[in-house]
């Protein structure tokens, strides 16, 4: 093979990855993103596009960078600021609530609406909203456009991504992982950063190192367009998404279905008789659109630690590795998780955050069957493929 | 002690409303034949056809490309249903059999369990008419669904009155809703003749039959009599635009081709007509089978992407069989519907056989000397390309290829943003499909996510093909070098108040939470133990439909 190494050798080219390796070529350093597949093809393609994260350490970053992004990359993301909750119940006019005041407790202004501002603010919102919250923070952009343009970004300033190119080993040597193994041949690197989604951990498993996470499928479904409302991040009864600037609503939400990634192959994306639910959850959320019609739906795989908290630490031993996961909250987050991950490659240290509570270590004490005693299992632990008949 | 996670999909999997040991989709000539030789063998059968189609479905050229040539008769639903049963006799024979037929019903979905599906007790389809949606649970599954107008663009092809050949025989031969009185046939393939000597047939006059190539394609004899039947035949010519004020089609220009396939000048001409007929082609219906992951190969004499299917016409997933156009569709099945109807009936047979309602041998007697089909060899790809590139060299490359979203022929070979974004760099102009293919090979669903094309209303069935004809002439490569773009449920575009459930389970209600339900996720980083609790109950929802 001809393929040389690099500088920094990123497994993984999602959200995470690709952001880490674009932060790390505006520095000027000479990266290199291996992606089994094509960029962004899994969970940083198929999710929300929420970007209103202010609860995490990287909040702070995310809100600053997310309006500089389109600029910044050169190239579309879609991101639109505020975003509005809408609340069914006392219950979830309490949630949005709650969520605002997070807000206010790092220096955000909101507001709280009622129904007559809320139905002035989204025209399809219905008699059976009682209020609601207009944050003057958070946001939101399209997945898809932004794993793209962080992936051209990254090219445009001298880095370079292989596709279609999996990762199969890590070559250790004096305390250092200094090559990865994979299906184009064995690469050098200086140093490695893991940001592979469900299959971290088998990562961190070669190098000894335990990394609990549990992956799990989850669903999402697109209406036709409708014309655009005045602000697009609208969500609440329990669902999660944004109208696009195509007009589209984009919804996902309810119960996830735990699953086992057997190896770096990545299952099919099936859907389930959920998107029923999701259908009506929509059309109760928005009743003046429950006759729009439903034109797609999809699924996705994401994996959680056992707090759901991400882990973006280097390890000690191997000393030039920087292992991440953003447990199941990736893309919003993506624009300072990945400027973390590049300063962590290059310094050892973040510098506009306190990575505390997202280190590797928190889990030192996990007992082995965590998954069982949470319920975080698949139906079946043995794996049946496809859908076989008896015959 | 193993525990439960609450805010799971775990215990909540769907409930199918019925179970049917055998359901078969389609009720053409391979469906009937299928559904009657598995009743016959003692096979409890359910026959779901969606036709008569509902107007809105077609006014958005699903599921095939009716052009709005609906009379407005299509809304008396009443009056399509007898029409659907009254033009399709074999019907009969389905009913004698005792199989449960059900028409006006869409298949939108088919759900199957797999490494990431395991909460579904058995596999399942959504089905739904125009109120309401339901799940029907089966042992096998008979996918007959037929095959899609292949469509390729023209200038003013947006325009009222560009039909597909399907759309025109379904509103000519089932719905007897034709409204279009003069019809310009694209293509004199067999389907092409086909589609002229139909609407000759039904009184509609063929103002012409164009054709690329420098002779008519199809059957001579068959051809001699459409032209003795007054119908002119434009061999070497091409479509440059359709013409007429108000969204509807009032003519069409066509272009003489010179022999190296390009427009010669001053040789236009423009005929009066109130419809194009695109009747180049047909494509498998696979969506279904893709859905239930039944392996599909590349065939380019059958119409591209086919099912793998043994002897008995089942598919790689044992619980599914396919038969008819959807397995694969030929030039020949047009003017031979017996090579549907063996397919249907060996589909029928081998899927009783499978569910031990029939004896094998009983069934090889029974099967008689039927076989899967052999196909034809042409290869309809390169004829479309070759339809493609005369269109291209006549109304160049500013014509919608995806309407729903309005993406040009230029905009997807450029990979450039939708046009609403008003987006402009100097790194976006830099970026078209040459630089993505040095990131790697052609993936049809990447370029959609891209440029948006295929990502509208009618679920890119007036697209699809267009679409991966024209990334494969743009970046020389051989259209079976790019992957299927994949379907999604629902796979037919329906309302959110047809599809919701009108009941649920409370514990689907109880426990629904947006994301996980960690209580750890979303707290605040500076407030150690603080938990962010999403609230489960949800007091005043808007209850059902109606």
């Amino acid at each position: 093979m001809t393929t040389r190494g690099a500088a920094v050798v990123i497994v993984g080219g999602g959200v995470t990855g690709l952001s880490a390796g674009w932060w790390l070529a505006r520095d000027g350093v000479d990266v290199l993103v291996l992606e089994k597949g094509i960029v962004g093809w899994e969970a940083s393609g198929r999710n929300g596009g929420g970007a209103t994260h202010v609860y995490s350490p990287f909040g702070l970053e995310e809100q600053r960078l997310w309006p500089q992004m389109d600029a910044l990359l050169g190239y579309p993301t879609e991101h639109q600021s505020f975003r509005i909750g809408v609340a069914l119940s006392e219950a979830q006019l309490a949630l949005a609530r709650r969520w605002a005041e997070i807000g206010e407790a790092r220096g955000f202004r909101w507001e709280l609406l009622d129904r007559r501002q809320l139905k002035e603010l989204v025209p399809i919102v219905g008699d059976n909203a009682i209020g609601g919250t207009y944050l003057h923070f958070g946001g939101h952009a399209n997945p898809q456009r932004t794993v793209q343009a962080y992936a051209w970004a990254l090219a445009d300033l001298g880095g370079r991504i292989l596709q279609h190119t999996t990762v199969t080993g890590l070559v250790q040597r004096g305390g250092r992982v200094s090559a990865v193994e994979t299906t184009r041949g064995t690469l050098g690197a200086d140093a490695v950063v893991v940001a592979a989604g469900p299959q971290t951990g088998l990562f961190a498993d070669m190098l000894g190192v335990t990394l609990p996470l549990a992956p799990a499928r989850v669903e999402m479904i697109a209406t036709e367009p409708i014309p655009l409302m005045r602000v697009g991040g609208v969500a609440g009864n329990g669902l999660y998404g944004r109208q696009t600037l195509r007009g589209n609503l984009v919804y996902g939400g309810g119960p996830h279905e735990w699953i086992n990634v057997p190896d770096m192959a990545t299952p099919e994306h099936r859907n389930t008789p959920l998107v029923r639910n999701l259908a009506r959850r929509l059309a109760e959320l928005f009743p003046g659109a429950a006759h729009v019609r439903l034109i797609r739906a999809w699924s996705g795989l994401v994996e959680n630690t056992p707090d759901g908290l991400p882990v973006v630490d280097r390890l000690v031993n191997p000393d030039n590795v920087v292992i991440a996961t953003m447990s199941s909250v990736g893309f919003g987050l993506s624009p300072a998780s990945g400027r973390a991950i590049s300063e962590l490659v290059q310094h050892g240290r973040c510098s506009f955050a306190d990575l505390g509570a997202l280190a590797l270590s928190r889990f030192a004490d996990t007992p082995d069957d965590w998954r069982e005693r949470a319920g975080w299992v698949a139906t079946h632990a043995e794996v049946e493929l496809a859908a076989g008949g008896d015959d | 002690m193993r525990a439960v996670d609450r805010r799971s999909l775990t215990g909540k999997g769907p409930r199918a409303d019925r179970h049917v040991p055998l359901i078969v989709i389609g009720a053409g000539a391979a469906g009937v034949a299928a559904a009657v030789e598995a009743a016959r063998s003692g096979v409890e059968t359910l026959l779901i056809d969606e036709h008569p189609v509902d107007n809105d479905m077609m006014a958005m050229d699903v599921p095939l490309c009716f052009g709005q040539r609906m009379q407005p008769a299509i809304r008396n639903r009443a009056l399509m249903l007898e029409r659907v049963v009254e033009t399709n006799p074999a019907l009969a024979s389905a009913h004698e059999a005792g199989v449960d037929v059900q028409l006006g019903t869409y298949v939108w979905g088919a759900f199957v369990g797999g490494p990431t599906v395991q909460e579904l007790p058995s596999p399942m389809l959504g089905l739904a008419d125009e109120r309401r949606s339901w799940l029907v649970s089966y042992d096998r599954l008979i996918v007959a669904a037929g095959a899609r107008d292949v469509l390729l663009g023209f200038a003013g092809w947006e325009r009222a009155g560009t039909l597909g050949a399907g759309g025109a025989a379904a509103l000519v031969t089932r719905y007897r809703a034709l409204s279009a009185r003069r019809l310009v046939v694209v293509g004199s393939g067999a389907l092409g003749l086909h589609t002229a000597a139909l609407a000759l047939d039904h009184g509609i006059d063929v103002a012409g039959v164009v054709e690329v190539e420098s002779r008519v394609r199809g059957d001579e004899a068959t051809a001699k009599a459409l032209a003795e039947r007054g119908v002119p035949f434009f061999t070497g010519h091409t479509i440059r635009e359709a013409r007429g004020r108000v969204g509807e089609i009032e003519s069409v220009v066509l272009a003489a081709l010179d022999g190296d396939g390009r427009p010669i000048a001053g040789r236009d001409r423009e005929i009066a007509c109130d419809a194009v007929c695109l009747a180049v082609g047909l494509v498998p219906s696979v969506e279904l089978l893709h859905l239930v992951g039944a392996r599909l190969r590349f065939e380019r004499a059958l119409g591209g992407w086919v099912p793998q299917v043994d002897a008995w016409m089942r598919t790689s997933v044992p619980t599914v069989f396919a038969a008819g156009d959807c397995a694969g569709f030929h030039d020949a099945m047009l003017a031979a519907p017996e090579i549907a109807r063996e397919q249907g009936r060996l589909a029928g047979l081998g899927a009783a056989v499978s569910l031990h309602a029939l004896d094998r041998h009983e069934a090889d007697r029974r099967r008689g000397h039927a076989s899967p089909a052999t196909p034809a060899s042409a290869d309809v790809f390169a004829y479309w390309q070759a339809w493609l590139r005369s269109l291209i060299e006549a109304s160049g490359w500013d014509v919608n290829i995806c309407q729903c979203e309005e993406v040009t022929r230029r905009e997807l070979v450029q990979t450039r943003p939708p046009r609403y974004l008003g987006w402009d760099s100097p790194q976006m102009k830099a970026r078209d499909l040459t630089t993505l293919l040095r990131d790697g090979p052609l993936n049809q669903d990447q370029i959609k996510r891209l440029t948006r094309a295929g990502m509208g209303p009618c679920q890119s069935r007036r697209c699809r093909e267009q679409v991966g004809l024209l990334l494969a002439h743009a970046a020389e490569t051989s259209i079976e070098q790019i992957p299927l773009p994949t379907f999604r449920p629902p796979v037919r575009p329906l309302p959110l108040n047809v599809l919701w459930p009108a009941d649920e389970p409370n514990a689907m209600r109880e426990d629904w939470v947006s994301w996980f339900g960690i209580p750890t996720q979303f707290s605040p980083h500076w407030e150690p133990g603080m938990v962010l609790d999403e609230p489960t109950a949800h007091a005043r929802l808007i209850v059902s439909d109606e």
